[in-house]
């Protein structure tokens, strides 16, 4: 019995993105019966493939300690590949296809307010939050609150600033907190703040600025959306490294 | 052939990339600087033009389409590889500052959708009409 075990552990590693196109296809097959069945599409299929996601993810955590979510079980490490940067930007990049170019231009200026106000707003709030945390050097309330933008700028602002590393690493699990909220609470949301067009979504996007977050909600709420709010989004992680450790952090050293 | 439309996206994607990389460098930061969104923009231009002069096969589209259409299922996977664990450890200051950060930006959305959208169908030059403080 244990050969039986020990050849399919062998071929679902050695195909191992073969294994997540399987195991991530039932997920969301089941997510979309579930969905069905238990919500009458009330919550999409594709929101609760995403909480399954998550779960999974933690699940891996707590079993091998590692930073990968399910993919570091080694069986499951396709997981990694198929859900890693590569391919998610070629599939974001895909959605733009069909896509109007004039759609862009005409809420190209709300889009870039949207930025600029989401970056600014995110490293506000959360040197306001670490300020109330005690954290009263300018130093570690610019590092959380590039954290508080995405789990990119944090740790770039605070390398760049020569913050200690628990700040980093709390900047890091604000952004993961931003992201996976993002991802699970958009769809519910949605509906309260007008995120039902390509203007909105492009929006959304300029003031969230987590990409995977961004990604995800809008999957959940309405594929249609995803390129526009895609967009703006993968502007912002560059913007927020740009201004984080620069202008933002001059700012909050001359209030402090 | 399919492998024509995955190849001009991956192309596009990978011209994106680059640009994004050197606009970091140019902006003296260690990020990519809107990669994937110049890539969008490229595909989508370069799409066109073959719509355009019908030189878009349907067979190059579904090269396209395919990752589009599994969008999803990735989105899925880019979930299930988080470090989920390392969030919820992160400490009360981190959670706080997630929740707090993510509350405002939802109340922003509607407020930031009224600036600039021109009421009576303005010229739309110059300055955007204001009606409402960002």
């Amino acid at each position: 019995m244990t050969e039986v075990f020990e050849s399919l552990q062998q071929v679902l590693t050695k195909y191992s993105l073969v294994t997540a196109f399987a195991v991530v296809g039932a997920t969301v097959w089941i997510s979309y019966i579930a969905s069905e069945r238990l919500t009458r599409g009330r919550l999409h299929g594709s929101a609760i493939a995403i909480l399954i996601g998550l779960l999974l993810a933690y699940i891996g955590g707590v079993v091998t300690g590692g930073s990968k979510g399910i993919a570091d079980i080694e069986i499951l490490s396709g997981i990694g590949v198929m859900g890693g940067a590569m391919l998610r930007d070629l599939a974001i990049v895909a959605t733009a296809l069909g896509v109007r170019m004039d759609e862009f231009r005409k809420t190209g200026i709300s889009g870039i307010v949207s930025l600029l106000v989401g970056v600014v707003m995110s490293f506000l709030v959360g040197a306001v939050v670490a300020y109330g945390f005690g954290y009263r050097d300018a130093v570690s309330m610019t590092t959380i609150g590039g954290g508080a933008a995405t789990y990119i700028v944090g740790p770039v602002t605070g390398t760049a600033l020569g913050a200690s590393s628990d700040v980093i690493a709390l900047s890091v699990a604000a952004g993961l907190i931003k992201s996976i909220l993002v991802m699970t609470m958009t769809p519910f949301v949605a509906p309260y703040i007008g995120l039902d067009n390509s203007r909105s979504a492009l929006i959304f996007g300029g003031l969230m600025g987590t990409t995977s977050g961004v990604a995800g909600g809008l999957a959940a709420t309405d594929p249609k959306l995803v390129p526009y709010g895609a967009m703006t989004a993968t502007f912002y992680t560059g913007l927020g490294c740009l201004l984080g450790p620069s202008v933002l952090f001059m700012l909050i050293r001359s209030i402090v | 052939m399919a492998i024509y439309g995955t190849a001009l996206l991956s192309i596009c994607l990978l011209v994106g990339v680059v640009l994004g990389q050197l606009l970091g460098v140019l902006v003296g930061v260690d990020a990519n600087v809107g990669g994937v969104g110049i890539a969008m923009l490229l595909l989508i231009l370069v799409c066109d033009r073959l719509q355009q002069s019908g030189r878009m096969q349907p067979p190059t589209q579904q090269g396209i389409t395919f990752w589009s259409s599994i969008y999803i299922p990735i989105v899925v996977a880019m979930a299930a590889s988080q470090d989920v664990l390392a969030a919820i450890r992160g400490g009360t200051v981190a959670v706080v500052a997630g929740i707090v950060v993510v509350v405002v930006s939802f109340a922003m959305v509607p407020l930031i959708s009224r600036i600039g959208r021109s009421p009576p169908e303005s010229t739309g030059t110059s300055s955007p009409p204001r009606r409402d403080k960002p």
